[in-house]
C-alpha cells in the first residue's frame, strides 16, 4: 500500500522585503491610468473651474454690499450687448459694474448677466450635488438591503404593522389625534411582542391565529426591486412637474425632489454588486471572525460596491443640473428673484433675436459643465473597469 | 499513544450532521426534489490533533465545514464544540463561540478583501477580541510574523502579493482571534507544490506552538496522509470511511478509499498503478440510489449494496467503513 510521504523542504520563511511587489497605491494606479483619458481630465478640468466660479460666486453675489450685485436694475441700460461700456454719465457711482465694462452684456431689466450667471452656478452646483447626494444615500441604502438581507423573508405580521404605523401617520397627519395615538400605541405593542417572540420559542403553540402571523410572503429583494420598477413606470421629469406644481416653489423642494426621484438607478447598481461580494470568501470570513452585519455592509462590502455608484453619480450631476435648468425654464423652478441658468434662458428667449447672447450664454454653460461631468464620469467609468487591458 | 476514536479530549464532535438543499422548479418555484449535500456525517477532532476529510469534487466537504462554522444552518445533527451542542444556537449565542473556530479557505485571491490592506485584514479580527486599539499594531506585527510575513506587509493591499504570502495572510487573520480550532478548506489547491509545501510546513509548525486542532479538508491524499492524525473519506454526503491515518493508509477497507489510494501518484518512475481506476461520475445528489452510495461504480457490487442501506460498521479500534462487503466478512 502507499507509504505516507515525508515531504522534505527548506525553510518556509522565504518571505522577505525583497520578494514583495514594489509599492504602487490604488490611487496612484488610478491616475497613471485617468490621465491617459484625454477627454476625462479636460471634463475634470472644467468640473474644478466651474467648482471655484460657483463658489467665488456664491460669496461675490451674496451678502448687503456684494461686488457683483446680480438684482440692480439699471432701466437706461438695458440690452446692452456683451463687452459694453456702461454710459457713466447716466449711472449712478454704485451702479457702475465692477470690472468696468458688461462682460457678458445685460438684460431686459438692465441686469449685469455676468452676475446673474455667478449666482445662478452656485445653484446648478448645489442642486446637481445635493441630489444626487441623496439620490446616492437612498440608492446605497435601499440597495444595500437588498442585496445583502433580500433573501430574507417579509411576514405577514410586519406587513400589517407597517400598516399600523401608517393609519397612525395618517390619523395624526388629519388632526385627529387621539385615534392616531391609539394606533401607534397599538403598533407599539405589536413591536415589542415580536421582539420578546424572538427569543422565546415556546411562543409557537400558543395559537394557530399565531402561526398564520408569522407566515412568509415576499422577498425583502422582491420589494424592493418592484418598488424601483414602479418609479421607473413613471416619466420621471413629468413626476418632478406634478410634485413641483403642489409643493411651495424653492430650490430645496426642487433638490429634494430630484434627488427622490433619481435613486432607482443607484439601488440596481448597489444590488448587483452585493449579491456578488456577499458570496465572495472574505465576506464569509468576516461572518466567521463575527463581524457585526452593518459594519459587514459598510466597511467590508461598500468600498468595493463603490466604483459604480461614483460613475453613475457623476452622471447624475450633469441629469440633475439640466433637470433644474429645464424646470427654472418652464417657470417651475425657483422662484424668480434669483437667478438660476435656466431662469437667465427662458427670460431671454423673448429677446432672442435683439439680444442672443440671454439664451447663447446660459445655455452654453450648461452644456459645457453638463458635458465635462459626463466625460469625467466616462472616463472614471472606463478607469475604474477592472477588465481594463492596459491594467495588467 | 494514538487513541482510538472517541476519547473525552474532543474539540470538535459532530454526530448525524445533515444539510439537504431544496431544488425549485418552475413558475411557482415549488420544491421539485432535495439535493442530500451532507447526509449523516459524523466525526471527532481532538485537541491538537488533525482530521484530514478527503473526497471528490462535490461530495460536500465545503458545506461541512460551512456548517460547523454555522455559516450555514444544519437540518438535523449535533454539532458539539467542547461538549456544547450549537447546531440550534442562534446567532447571538454563537456570538462568542465565533473567536474559537475560523476558517482558511482555498482561493488566496477572493479570501482577503482588496479594498483593505493586510494589516487591516488582520486587524478585524483583533477588534472583536477586544485588543486596544494602541496595542493592535503591536499584534499585527506578531502575528504577520509568526507566519513569516515581513513587517512591511501590514500596509500593504492584497493585489500586491503573491498567492502564498496572501495564504499566510489568511491564516494571520484567522490566527488574530486566538482560535483552538482552524478548518482549512483546500487551503493549499491553488498554490504551487513548492508553496504548498511551505504552508504545508506553516501549519504543523504553528501547531506545534499553539495547540491548534485543524480538520483539514483536501483531495490530496498525501498532503492529508503527512497532517492528518485521523482521516475521514466523503462521497457523496457520506463518511465512507473513518480510521487513523497510518491504519487507512496501510489497510484500507472501503473500495472507493482503495481507488482512491491508488489513484495517488507514486514518485517511482515505471511503477504500474496496482488497480484499475474509477468508471463513471459521481452520482448526482439529487437523487441518490437507495443502498450504498457507491454502488454504480463498485467493482465489488452485489445485491444487497443496490437495496439495502448501509450504517457505519466498526471493523476493529476505531476503524469504521461503510460497506456491506467489510460487515459479512
Amino acid at each position: 500500500m502507499t507509504k505516507v510521504e515525508k515531504i522534505e523542504i527548506n525553510d518556509y520563511q522565504t518571505t522577505n522585503h525583497e520578494f514583495l511587489a514594489p509599492r504602487r497605491t490604488r490611487l496612484k494606479e488610478f491616475w497613471h491610468l485617468f490621465k491617459q483619458n484625454r477627454l476625462a481630465i479636460a471634463g475634470l478640468v472644467i468640473f474644478v473651474l466651474f467648482f471655484i466660479t460657483a463658489l467665488a460666486g456664491l460669496f461675490l453675489t451674496s451678502g448687503h454690499d456684494p461686488v457683483f450685485d446680480p438684482a440692480l436694475v439699471r432701466l437706461q441700460e438695458k440690452l446692452r450687448s456683451p463687452f459694453s461700456q456702461p454710459k457713466i454719465d447716466t449711472l449712478m457711482p454704485h451702479e457702475i459694474p465692477t470690472v468696468g465694462v458688461y462682460v457678458m452684456g445685460t438684460d431686459d431689466l438692465g441686469r449685469d448677466v455676468f452676475a446673474r450667471m455667478l449666482q445662478g452656478a452656485w445653484v446648478s452646483l448645489t442642486v446637481g450635488f445635493v441630489a444626487v447626494g441623496i439620490s446616492v444615500f437612498v440608492g446605497i441604502f435601499m440597495g444595500g438591503i437588498a442585496g445583502y438581507f433580500g433573501q430574507n423573508h417579509i411576514r405577514l405580521d410586519h406587513i400589517l404593522m407597517v400598516c399600523l404605523l401608517f393609519a397612525a401617520g395618517i390619523f395624526i397627519a388629519m388632526g385627529e389625534f387621539f385615534s392616531g395615538s391609539a394606533f401607534l400605541i397599538v403598533f407599539l405593542a405589536s413591536v415589542l411582542l415580536l421582539f420578546r417572540s424572538m427569543n422565546k420559542m415556546e411562543m409557537r403553540g400558543m395559537s394557530k391565529w399565531y402561526g398564520i402571523l408569522k407566515k412568509d410572503t415576499i422577498s425583502i429583494d422582491t420589494l424592493i426591486m418592484r418598488i424601483v420598477d414602479i418609479m421607473l413606470c413613471f416619466p420621471s421629469f413629468f413626476l418632478i412637474l406634478t410634485v413641483v406644481a403642489l409643493l411651495p416653489a424653492s430650490i430645496y423642494n426642487i433638490m429634494i425632489i430630484i434627488g427622490l426621484t433619481s435613486w432607482m438607478g443607484t439601488t440596481r447598481f448597489v444590488r448587483a454588486e452585493f449579491l456578488s461580494l456577499r458570496e465572495q470568501d472574505f465576506v464569509t470570513a468576516a461572518r466567521a471572525l463575527g463581524v457585526g452585519n452593518f459594519r459587514i455592509i459598510f466597511r467590508h462590502m461598500m468600498p468595493n460596491a463603490i466604483a459604480p455608484v461614483l460613475v453613475s453619480a457623476t452622471i447624475g450631476i450633469a441629469t440633475a443640473i439640466l433637470t433644474e435648468a429645464g424646470l427654472s425654464f418652464l417657470g417651475f423652478g425657483v422662484p424668480p428673484p434669483h437667478a438660476t441658468w435656466g431662469n437667465i434662458l427662458s427670460d431671454g428667449k423673448r429677446f432672442i433675436f435683439d439680444a442672443p447672447w440671454l439664451t447663447f450664454i446660459p445655455g452654453i454653460a450648461i452644456l459645457i459643465v453638463v458635458l465635462c461631468f459626463n466625460l469625467f464620469g466616462e472616463g472614471l467609468r472606463d478607469t475604474l473597469n477592472p477588465k481594463l487591458k492596459e491594467r495588467h | 499513544m494514538e487513541q482510538t476514536i472517541s476519547s473525552n479530549n474532543s474539540v470538535l464532535k459532530v454526530n448525524g450532521l445533515k444539510k439537504y438543499f431544496p431544488v425549485r422548479r418552475g413558475f411557482f418555484q415549488r420544491i421539485g426534489g432535495w439535493i442530500k449535500a451532507v447526509d449523516g456525517v459524523a466525526f471527532e477532532i481532538e485537541q491538537a490533533k488533525t482530521l484530514g476529510l478527503v473526497g471528490e469534487s462535490g461530495c460536500g466537504k465545503s458545506t461541512v465545514a460551512r456548517l460547523i462554522l454555522k455559516l450555514l444552518e444544519a437540518d438535523a445533527g449535533q454539532i458539539a464544540y467542547r461538549g456544547r451542542d450549537i447546531s440550534k444556537s442562534s446567532e447571538k449565542d454563537i456570538k462568542p463561540l465565533r473567536k474559537e473556530m475560523q476558517i482558511v479557505f482555498q482561493d488566496p485571491y477572493g479570501s482577503l478583501n482588496p479594498r483593505m490592506t493586510a494589516g487591516q485584514s488582520i486587524e478585524e479580527g483583533l477588534r472583536i477580541s477586544g485588543v486596544p486599539g494602541k496595542k493592535r499594531k503591536e499584534r499585527i506585527d506578531r502575528l504577520l510574523n509568526m507566519v513569516g510575513m515581513s513587517y512591511g506587509s501590514a500596509d500593504r493591499y492584497p493585489h500586491e502579493f503573491s498567492g502564498g504570502q496572501r495564504q499566510r495572510i489568511g491564516i494571520a487573520r484567522a490566527l488574530s482571534v486566538e482560535p483552538s480550532l482552524i478548518i482549512c478548506d483546500e487551503p493549499i489547491s491553488a498554490l504551487d507544490v513548492s508553496i504548498q509545501a511551505q504552508i504545508i510546513n506553516l501549519l504543523k509548525d504553528l501547531q506545534d506552538e499553539l495547540g491548534l486542532s485543524y480538520l483539514f479538508i483536501s483531495h490530496d491524499l498525501n498532503v492529508v496522509g503527512y497532517l492528518s492524525d485521523q482521516v475521514a473519506v466523503m462521497y457523496l454526503g457520506h463518511i465512507m470511511e473513518y480510521s487513523r491515518t497510518a491504519e487507512l493508509f496501510e489497510n484500507p477497507l472501503h473500495p472507493y478509499t482503495l481507488a482512491l489510494l491508488s489513484s495517488v501518484p507514486v514518485p517511482e518512475p515505471g511503477q504500474k498503478l496496482r488497480m484499475q481506476s474509477l468508471k463513471g461520475d459521481v452520482p448526482s445528489a439529487l437523487d441518490p440510489p437507495p443502498g450504498c452510495k457507491f454502488q454504480g461504480r463498485c467493482t465489488l457490487v452485489e445485491e444487497q449494496c443496490r437495496n439495502q442501506e448501509i450504517d457505519f460498521y466498526d471493523a476493529g479500534e476505531g476503524h469504521m467503513v461503510r460497506c456491506w462487503k467489510v460487515v459479512k466478512k
